[in-house]
């Protein structure tokens, strides 16, 4: 990993006040579970949607998409991508850069925010569990997302579209979209290291983590090449 | 600066977008020395330059910096700078971060003493610590130099370099680009402005609609410029009896009148420029206005073409 390349990514993602801009989701999770706990102590009512309704499937992926399109996507947008291109940087470094601060940054905010929220619903083994997941999947959703805004001039639709149409309506009517659904592979991997009534895997631990490092791994390996084959827009001046 | 590790070489380099031919069939061979590529807007220069540069694969035709194929190649960045059109840089970052960056990116042994030297060589030594982003254009522009230049690469690319610079920034850059094409280096900068050119560099490439249209030293490129037929408006005392006049003269290749004046066209620009007074006074009649009216860098390009 290059740390010139990291540093630069993560001050351009977190300088100033930007990162002000990734808390409201992350806090209201977390509010709302305290708030549910307040009025109602047993979980078996609110649990599921806050956890696995809120936390897996708006928050973690969101907080990712923000993130995972942002490292690259807004240096290929107002052009700043040439300085760090035009050197002799090798393009594996540059994503596995990109993808570093992504993902710490994602799990950084995502894992902290679901671990309180376990605590809150269940216990500490609970919130480690929905920690570990978010620890996983970030790197999954990530690599995804990162891929994306090498793909796309519209990464974020594009990947508000897997999250919001694939995930979140597709995973729910038909079985098959859920073994291409991150989301779900966060609620396996929760489900086994920490069961409870509020969280019902559809999948296996061993595909949800197959799956997660098929989507890490894949999504790596496309934005290398793509990065490798980077072209500048196309003015013809 | 390392001596030159050879030349920038096109052997009928094309790009398209589509139906859109950008760059059409384009050859030559550039080595060390400041080289002006020159035309107007649209006319292909930064779509030649980002091929050279390696963000851009050629639809077809070859080319090579040093030897090697510049797509897909970024180990060609450490002998090759480029500064690009687009002026964005980060600007949470100081001018001394920026390149510093650049120099730690290329792996130089000792980037800070590298950094400092860039940025001395581009007159920055009182801004080093301001955030980019408080920097005005023309400053912008010259930490973006800096960090292009901070490898001493053998072959600079600059697209534009001299937009929204002052007089005097104008100067100390076209110093530089000198100092470092006398060092060994291969520099070629893009501009649509032909005094930039005149003023910088000895070869240019001129190109018109993709095409190469002519190539050469500056001399004979503006001499071309200069000695092609052009039209003028004249408006005069007696319209009549002037275009009589020049008619006379094997300088003018016809007269229209009209009822805003007259429209002369003319074989070349000097004779008829000195031709001129010389009838006014003989006929003594009084000129009230004489206007160039193709005299955008459009015709004088597309007359180029036409060679």
């Amino acid at each position: 990993m290059n740390a010139t390349i990291a540093s630069i990514t993560a001050r351009a993602l977190l300088g100033r006040r930007r990162f002000l801009l990734l808390l409201p989701l992350p806090l209201l999770l977390v509010g709302l579970a305290w708030l549910a706990h307040g009025l109602d102590p047993d979980p078996s009512a609110w649990g599921e949607p806050v956890v696995a309704g809120l936390g897996f499937a708006v928050v973690l992926p969101m907080i990712a998409l923000v993130v995972g399109t942002g490292v690259l996507g807004a240096e290929i947008d107002d052009g700043t991508i040439v300085h760090v291109l035009a050197t002799p940087v090798a393009r594996r470094d540059i994503v596995l850069a990109k993808l570093a601060v992504a993902a710490g940054v994602t799990t950084a905010v995502t894992a902290t925010a679901m671990f309180l929220t376990g605590v809150i619903v269940g216990s500490v083994r609970f919130g480690l569990g929905l920690a570990v997941a978010c620890v996983v999947c970030s790197i999954a959703y990530s690599a995804v997302f990162l891929a994306l805004s090498l793909l796309t001039r519209r990464p974020v639709l594009l990947g508000l579209l897997y999250v919001l149409i694939w995930e979140g309506l597709l995973g729910n009517l038909l079985a098959g979209s859920r073994v291409l659904s991150i989301q779900q592979y966060a609620v396996a991997i929760a489900a086994e290291i920490a069961p409870s009534p509020v969280l019902h895997a559809r999948l296996s631990l061993p595909l949800a983590l197959a799956m997660s490092a098929a989507f890490a791994v894949g999504g790596t390996l496309l934005a290398i090449d793509r990065l490798r084959s980077f072209r500048l827009a196309g003015e013809t001046s | 600066m390392p001596p030159s590790t050879g030349t920038v070489e096109l052997h009928g380099v094309s790009r398209w977008y589509g139906n859109v031919v950008a760059v059409n069939d384009v050859s030559m061979t550039l080595g060390p020395g400041v080289t002006g590529l020159l035309g107007p807007n649209g006319a292909g220069k930064t779509t030649l330059l980002q091929m050279m540069a390696g963000f851009l694969p050629p639809s077809r035709g070859e080319l090579t910096v040093a030897g090697r194929p510049s797509w897909r190649n970024p180990e060609i960045y450490r002998v090759l700078g480029l500064v690009a059109d687009r002026e964005a840089v980060p600007g949470f970052l100081t001018a001394w971060q920026f390149v510093l960056a650049s120099a730690r990116l290329h792996e130089l042994p000792d980037p800070e003493r590298a950094t400092e030297r860039a940025l001395g060589q581009m007159e920055l030594h009182d801004a080093w610590h301001r955030r980019l982003g408080t920097y005005s254009k023309g400053m912008r522009q010259r930490a973006r130099v800096a960090a292009a230049l901070v490898h001493q690469p053998t072959v600079l690319l600059l697209d534009e370099p001299f937009n929204g610079m002052d007089p005097r920034q104008r100067l100390h850059m076209m110093d530089l680009l000198h100092r470092t094409a006398d060092a060994g280096a291969i520099v070629l900068f893009s501009s649509h402005i032909l005094e930039e050119v005149e003023q910088v560099s000895g070869t240019v490439q001129v190109m018109v609609a993709g095409r190469l249209a002519a190539s050469g030293d500056y001399r004979s490129i503006r001499r071309l410029m200069t000695h092609r037929p052009h039209v003028f408006a004249i408006r005069s005392s007696d319209d009549r009896r002037l275009a009589v006049a020049l008619m006379a003269e094997p300088a003018v290749a016809g007269v229209d009148i009209g009822q805003s004046g007259l429209t002369v066209r003319a074989g070349d620009y000097g004779t008829f420029a000195r031709a001129l007074p010389r009838i006014v006074q003989r006929e003594r009649i009084r000129v009230r206005q004489v206007t160039p009216s193709d005299e955008s860098l459009e015709s004088v390009f597309a007359y180029l073409v036409a060679q």
